[in-house]
């Protein structure tokens, strides 16, 4: 089941995949703001603003 | 029983894929943060629960390459090691190496001031290709076609604020179809080979900039030429970047040190993490 958080920008719903690990990155529908799973519990998840993409980002 | 650890900045398909395939093979393994982690000069290994072997896995390249300094210096065994990360992310070094090793490579001309990279660019001729020597996912990478425009270029390097800038990687235009190949190796294995197309109105064909991807036969040659490559850079787990010259055959222009395979395992059947888990505990076992 997915778990909804609420977006620290705008307020709107974010869903979590049942799957999503704690690191991943989840985007806000509304708003696009990027956020990092900073913990996540059977029923509670904790996001945290996401990095920007770096410059030395990739490979 | 050996003990895989994933240390990544940001979960993507590349390090849930790893964590999965270990559960799967009965390896233990553990996913951590690098961004957590706090060395010291006064650090000892027994200090940090981080298994028998790290697989660097960070998409920050500085973030990567010196906790795997760090790790290394606490004598945890890294894959890859921080000579390898060094080497890979920086082109100039790379290109080095792969000449040093006799490895096909493209031509490619180094300057060290505007004024010489402009005469070496206009000396050359055009089209030629203008990269910076720490980049990725194709950033900064020019088709330079005419003066005009290399002036441009190099005038906006020149007011760039990073000193990395000054230095002029200038790279002959490899007359290749618009595919290059990307062939992933696992230590002495070339466990995938892919080619990637590049997008619509688009010369580069990194999948980060929509390239697409098809599955590659690995040929004898493309094998051979990758695993050359690889230990060229100092081997381990690696994206060794091939393009096909219509004269002269396969050439590498360039070796990945933290790959990402999530367009290869896309049309690939082969195991791409599995190979890298069966890596890591052979890693360990040496």
């Amino acid at each position: 089941m997915k778990t909804k958080v609420e977006c620290q920008e705008c307020g709107a719903d974010i869903s979590v995949p049942e799957d999503a690990v704690t690191g991943e990155i989840v985007t806000c529908p509304d708003c696009g703001g990027d956020y990092e799973i900073a913990s996540k519990a059977a029923d509670k998840v904790e996001l945290k603003p996401a990095e920007t993409v770096g410059e030395d980002w990739g490979q | 029983m050996t003990q895989v650890c994933i240390i990544y900045d940001k979960v993507r398909f590349e390090e849930k894929a790893l964590y999965e395939k270990a559960q799967k093979k009965g390896v233990k393994a553990q996913i951590v943060d690098g961004k957590t982690l706090t060395i010291t000069t006064d650090s000892k290994k027994k200090d940090f629960a981080l298994g028998d072997v790290i697989l660097q896995r960070s998409v920050s390249h500085y973030r990567g390459l010196y906790l795997t300094a760090c790790l290394e210096f606490l004598d945890f065994k890294v894959i890859n090691k921080f000579q390898v990360g060094e080497t890979c992310g920086n082109k100039l070094i790379t290109s080095l190496a792969l000449a040093k090793n006799k490895v096909p490579t493209p031509k490619t001309q180094f300057a060290f001031a505007a004024e010489s990279a402009l005469e070496t660019i206009n000396k050359t001729g055009f089209p030629i290709v203008l990269k910076p020597i720490v980049g990725s996912w194709g950033r900064g990478v020019f088709p330079l076609r005419d003066s005009e425009v290399a002036s441009m270029i190099v005038e906006m390097r020149e007011e760039d604020d990073s000193p990395l800038s000054r230095i002029y990687y200038v790279q002959e235009m490899i007359n290749r179809p618009p595919r290059d190949i990307r062939c992933i190796v696992v230590g002495d294995q070339v466990v995938t080979a892919i080619y990637r197309y590049s997008a619509e109105n688009e010369w580069r064909t990194n999948v980060a900039r929509g390239g697409k991807a098809e599955l590659a036969p690995i040929t004898k040659e493309l094998e051979d030429l990758a695993l050359k490559a690889a230990k060229a850079v100092g081997g381990g787990i690696l994206g060794v970047d091939m393009m096909e010259d219509k004269e002269r055959g396969l050439i590498v222009h360039e070796v990945n040190n933290t790959v990402e395979f999530h367009g290869a395992s896309s049309v690939s059947k082969n195991d791409i993490p599995g190979a890298m888990i069966d890596y890591a505990v052979k890693v360990v076992k040496k």
